[in-house]
Parts: C-alpha cells; sequence; structure tokens
C-alpha cells in the first residue's frame, strides 16, 4: 500500500516513515510542506495520505487545507490527519463531504502501533478512524441535553464511543474482550434506542452516528 | 438630479432641526434654570442630575444627527461619575455637585441658548427656500387676484403683488429662491450643526484635562497588563514545574531503573516501560492543555471567529456562534478577545442556569463587537470582585470596554467592544 507522509518536524516523520515500512507500507513520499504535499498527492496518486495539521511554510491549518483540497479533486481519498491538539470543528470538516476514507487522530496514538496502523489500514479502505477525544467531547455534551443517550446502558455507551471512532464490531468484541455476537446485539439495540437505520457498513454506521450527534444542536 | 434630492432632504432635515431646536431647547432650559434655582430650596439637588442627565441625552442625540446628516463631528468631554459613586440621597447630592461642577454642563447650558435664538433661523432657511417658491406659484395661480380684492396687496420678498404680471414676477422669484435651495441647502443644514459644535466642542483647557484623564487610565491599565502578565508567567511555571516537568523526571528515572533491570529481570523492566510510556503520554496532555491556556491552537490556526466556533463546540451548552469577521485583528488582540469570550461563556454556563448562548462578533468602523447572551436567569453584575471586572481588565489593556446587561430574570447580555483593523 502505497502512502504520502507529510510531516514538518525531521524526528517524527522519519519515525512514522520507519514505522509505517516495518509495517508493510510503501512511502511514495514524504514531505515536509504544504505545496509540497499537495503536488505528491496529485502526482504519486497514493492509496492514502496520512497528514500534519499544521504544516509549513504558513504554520497553520495548511495540511488540513491542502487535504480538503485533495479530497475535492479526487472524491474518497483516504486521508489520515494527525493534529497535536483535536478539535470537532476540524473532525466536523473532514466528515462533511460524507465520501469515508477519513481519519483524525492526536499525534500521540502512534504511540501504540497496532493501534495506529490498524487505524491507517481502516482509512486507506474507506472506513473512518475519529479520535476518542473527538467522541468522548460529543458524547459528553450531547448526554448532559439529551435523552436517547441517556436511556443506554453503560456497556452500550463504550460500544457506542468505539463504534464511533470507526472500529468494527470484530475490533470493538476483542477490545471489550466479548463476542462478536455480543457486539452485535449491543449495536442494534444502540441503533434501536437511536432511532437509526440498521446498516452493515463500517462507514455508514459511523457517519450515521456523528450525524445523528450532530443534530438538535 | 442628486444634488435636487440633496435640497429636497436638507430642507427636510432642516425643518425637523428647527422644529427639535426650539422646542428641546426651550423646555430643557426653563427646566434647568428652574431646577438650578431650586437647588437653594432644596428640591433641585434632587431635580437637576436628572434633568441634566435629560439635557446631555438631547446633546448626545443632536451630536449623532450632526455626524449622520452633515458629517460634522462633535466631540463630548462630559466628566465621568467616578465608580464608587454613593447611592441614596449622599450620591444624589454629589451626583448634583460633580455635575454642576462640570464645565461641560455650562457649556451645553450656553449652547441651549444659541440654538433657540440663532441656529433655527439658520436652519429654517433651507425648508423657507423651497416652500416659498410654492407660494409664489400658488399666487401667480391666480390667488393673487382675491387678497388683492380684499384690499391685501401682498408683498411677496420685495415684490408688491398687484397684478398677474407681478404675480409673475413672484412666481419667477420663488423659482430663483428654490434654485439657490439647491445649492445652498446642505450647507445651512451644516451651518446649523457648526454653530452647535462652536458652542458644545471642548475648550482647551477641557481638552487638557481630558488628557490628563487618558493618561491616568493608560498608567491604570498599563500596570493592569503588567500584573496579568507577570500572574500569567507564573502560572504557567508553576503548571510546567509541577505537571509536565516533574512527569519528564519520572519518566527519566523509570528509563534508568528499566537500563538496569532489562536482563536481570525482565518482567519488571516491561512494567515500568508501560509506566513511563502512560507518564509521557500524560506529560503530553498536560502540554496541551496549557498550550490551550496561553494561546488556542485553533486561535494560532484560523483565527478568532473558527476559534470561538470550536470553543463552543466544547460547551456542554448548545450555542449559537455568528461571526462576521473580513479579516484576522492583531495576535495580542485576537487572544484578549478568545479569552473575554471564553470567560463570559463560563461564566454564563455556570452562574446564569441557561439552557442557551448566543455568541455574535462583527467588525465595523474600527471596532470588534462581540456580544455573548444567554437566557438564563440574570442578575450579573460588572464590578470590583466579580468575574467580569476580570474580563474588563484584560480589554481595558486595548483600549476595549464592556458593558453587562442583566435584569433580574434574564437574559444577560454582555457585549465587548475593542478598537482595531483587521488584516
Amino acid at each position: 500500500m502505497r502512502v504520502v507522509l507529510a510531516e514538518d518536524l525531521f524526528l517524527l516523520r522519519d519515525g512514522l516513515v520507519r514505522m509505517l515500512e516495518a509495517f508493510d507500507f510503501e512511502i511514495a513520499a514524504a514531505v515536509e510542506s504544504g505545496p509540497e504535499l499537495t503536488k505528491a498527492l496529485e502526482e504519486l496518486q497514493p492509496d492514502v495520505a496520512v497528514v500534519d495539521v499544521r504544516l509549513p511554510p504558513s504554520h497553520t491549518d495548511e495540511g488540513l487545507q491542502c487535504a480538503l483540497a485533495a479530497r475535492r479533486a479526487r472524491p474518497g481519498l483516504p486521508v489520515l490527519v494527525l493534529s497535536q491538539h483535536v478539535e470537532q470543528l476540524y473532525a466536523r470538516e473532514l466528515l462533511a463531504d460524507g465520501n469515508g476514507g477519513v481519519g483524525y487522530l492526536l499525534k500521540d496514538r502512534v504511540f501504540d502501533a497496532a493501534q495506529f496502523i490498524d487505524a491507517v489500514r481502516r482509512v486507506a479502505a474507506g472506513g473512518t478512524a475519529m479520535d476518542p477525544q473527538v467522541i468522548q467531547q460529543l458524547l459528553t455534551r450531547r448526554s448532559a441535553s439529551d435523552e436517547p443517550l441517556g436511556a443506554l446502558t453503560p456497556r452500550e455507551r463504550e460500544v457506542l464511543e468505539l463504534m464511533a471512532q470507526g472500529r468494527s464490531n470484530a475490533a470493538i468484541a476483542a477490545q471489550l474482550v466479548v463476542t462478536e455476537r455480543a457486539i452485535a446485539k449491543h449495536t442494534s439495540n444502540i441503533f434501536g434506542k437511536l432511532d437509526l437505520a440498521v446498516s452493515d457498513d463500517d462507514n455508514r454506521r459511523v457517519l450515521a452516528v456523528l450525524a445523528y450527534l450532530d443534530q438538535g444542536r | 438630479m442628486t444634488r435636487l434630492k440633496d435640497a429636497v432632504v436638507a430642507g427636510a432635515r432642516g425643518l425637523c432641526l428647527t422644529l427639535f431646536a426650539l422646542v428641546g431647547s426651550i423646555v430643557l432650559f426653563v427646566f434647568s434654570v428652574l431646577s438650578i434655582a431650586f437647588i437653594l430650596l432644596g428640591i433641585g439637588v434632587f431635580t437637576t442630575p436628572a434633568v441634566l442627565t435629560v439635557l446631555r441625552k438631547y446633546a448626545n442625540t443632536y451630536r449623532g444627527l450632526a455626524g449622520a446628516w452633515s458629517d460634522v463631528t462633535i466631540p463630548h468631554a462630559y466628566r465621568p461619575f467616578p465608580p464608587d459613586l454613593r447611592s441614596g440621597v449622599t450620591g444624589q447630592v454629589e451626583r448634583c455637585s460633580l455635575m454642576l461642577k462640570d464645565p461641560a454642563t455650562w457649556r451645553d447650558l450656553q449652547w441651549l441658548l444659541v440654538n433657540m435664538t440663532v441656529a433655527p433661523i439658520v436652519a429654517v432657511l433651507a425648508p423657507s427656500l423651497i416652500l416659498y417658491m410654492v407660494y409664489g406659484w400658488v399666487l401667480a395661480a391666480g390667488v393673487w387676484e382675491p387678497i388683492y380684492d380684499a384690499g391685501g396687496g401682498e408683498w411677496f420678498a420685495f415684490i408688491h403683488v398687484t397684478s398677474q404680471d407681478t404675480a409673475d414676477q413672484a412666481a419667477l422669484l420663488g423659482t430663483g429662491f428654490f434654485l439657490l435651495a439647491v445649492f445652498v441647502n446642505p450647507c445651512l443644514v451644516r451651518g446649523h450643526f457648526l454653530l452647535a459644535r462652536a458652542c458644545l466642542s471642548p475648550t482647551a483647557r477641557m481638552r487638557e484635562r481630558e488628557l490628563a484623564r487618558r493618561v491616568d487610565r493608560l498608567t491604570e491599565t498599563r500596570h493592569d497588563a503588567v500584573d496579568n502578565s507577570a500572574a500569567e508567567l507564573r502560572r504557567i511555571e508553576r503548571d510546567l514545574h509541577d505537571g509536565a516537568q516533574a512527569r519528564l523526571v519520572a519518566m527519566g528515572m523509570d528509563l534508568g531503573t528499566i537500563e538496569a533491570m532489562i536482563e536481570t529481570n525482565p518482567a519488571k523492566a516491561k512494567e515500568l516501560i508501560g509506566k513511563a510510556r502512560q507518564n509521557s503520554g500524560e506529560a503530553l496532555t498536560e502540554l496541551r492543555d496549557l498550550v490551550r491556556g496561553i494561546h488556542p491552537p485553533v486561535l494560532a490556526e484560523r483565527g478568532l471567529g473558527d476559534a470561538v466556533k470550536a470553543l463552543a463546540l466544547r460547551l456542554p451548552l448548545p450555542t449559537e456562534v455568528d461571526v462576521e469577521l473580513a479579516g484576522r485583528a492583531e495576535a495580542p488582540v485576537e487572544s484578549a478577545a478568545y479569552f473575554a469570550v471564553s470567560e463570559s461563556l463560563t461564566n454564563a454556563i455556570k452562574h446564569s442556569g441557561a439552557d442557551r448562548v448566543w455568541v455574535d462578533m462583527h467588525h465595523a468602523d474600527g471596532m470588534l463587537r462581540i456580544a455573548v447572551t444567554d437566557n438564563g436567569k440574570g442578575g450579573a453584575v460588572a464590578g470590583a470582585g466579580s468575574g467580569l471586572s476580570g474580563i474588563e481588565r484584560r480589554l481595558g489593556t486595548f483600549d476595549g470596554v464592556l458593558a453587562v446587561s442583566s435584569p433580574a430574570g434574564g437574559p444577560t447580555m454582555v457585549t465587548m467592544e475593542i478598537p482595531c483593523v483587521l488584516s
């Protein structure tokens, strides 16, 4: 799988390259600025892009903007955005086109290599990977003012959180150390309580959850 | 064509101004003089501040009109009341004496005299020049005849109208007046305001005093700014020292221990590695929070509008953010505005009991205006010791001001204004 990587800090870029290579990814390009990233995404047509939000020359949200622009040019281009901080505002912008294949994670998540690589693969396959912090913010915010989430059992809330991050039933089952069948039961309960149509598609599932969390603001 | 329109508009304005100046000035002058005279009887002490407040409002309305209609800026120089003005009877007496000692009060009264004598004459010319033409035409249309028959012999300006010929001349002269009006009407209205400015604008001595007051205020806000930033630095130092720094030290120690026991006790070493990783993660979280407290990343990346939107998304209350900013302000102003909004929102959430909050931000006429409104129970006061005075001090550094409207029962509206330019 071919990856374009954009990160301006040399140490982190180097570390990411080594980690991705260790997990059998092919690094098509590892760049350090916005314009270089745009060029690489256009010319190399990678399978997935891993992008830092803050990039030179502007040192603002240039990485995010480049990624969004590239996705406008090539809808569904898988992009995993890394950031020193996570904001719902940016998460929404990434999810806005509804094409899937997006991820938004704190940079710290690379500490756990296996989980991080899992996130890259999920995004490359058209799924989503949302940082637990973003999801947590959304959930606490909603539950403060809203009834349906209050109706969930603690276990169902846990499942919902993991689901909203973009995990599959199998991954959730592994994490919570229960069977996949149990998770399937929980998810259908959640969908029932939240009035969501059941769907097999992981990606649509997350979008549905986020859309639900988004309404009634 | 626009000239013609301007002239007619100026005529209408002249008429308004004449009525406004005559009625308002005479009533206010009479009341003021009576009220001040009654001070000797004691009643005046209570009525004078009220009357003078109305007078100030009247003068300020006038200043507004001058700016809007003729681009004449009339500055005002009323002395502000000290913040520790007492309430009750003593406060009233204090207020009365403060207002009477203010030279601006006496200039207001002088202006009232001018405004009910000379000024209306200037203003009334504007509509007259237009209406006089109409009268000339009415005469020429045949109305002169019955007047003449009744033994009148009407005078139109300097023409004695006694026949159709002279009536025609009157109509012609009236048209001439109208043409004159097209050129001089806006000037007449402006002249009226210029007279007001001559009477109302502060004298050199008042301006000097104004400058002195401004220096005082600047000294005060500079002190606040220095104190604030010193306190902020202390907080940052303490947070770093107790938080991230301590965790890094712990991590270093763990790594040292791991190095020593990696061969002898691999199981224990593995456990310590886990702990070290946990410590590094927590150090990062603490640093992140610290950075957000100093200068939020979204503010640096996107500017004030999106930073407040991002902030609103993190709040437990539904918050509507409406932003109309054509560019970005300077970083220190953005930062001050952001934290002011953030504190206002925190106040609203903590104390108001509201279930909805609105933030409105826009920039116009070199002024950044922000309103934070909640539908809570109200009763918030800006004053010594409240969180709002902290915001006030923060904004004061940039010559910004804060106003709070919070009647008991709500809603509460905190308005902030900061002079700045966007780029």
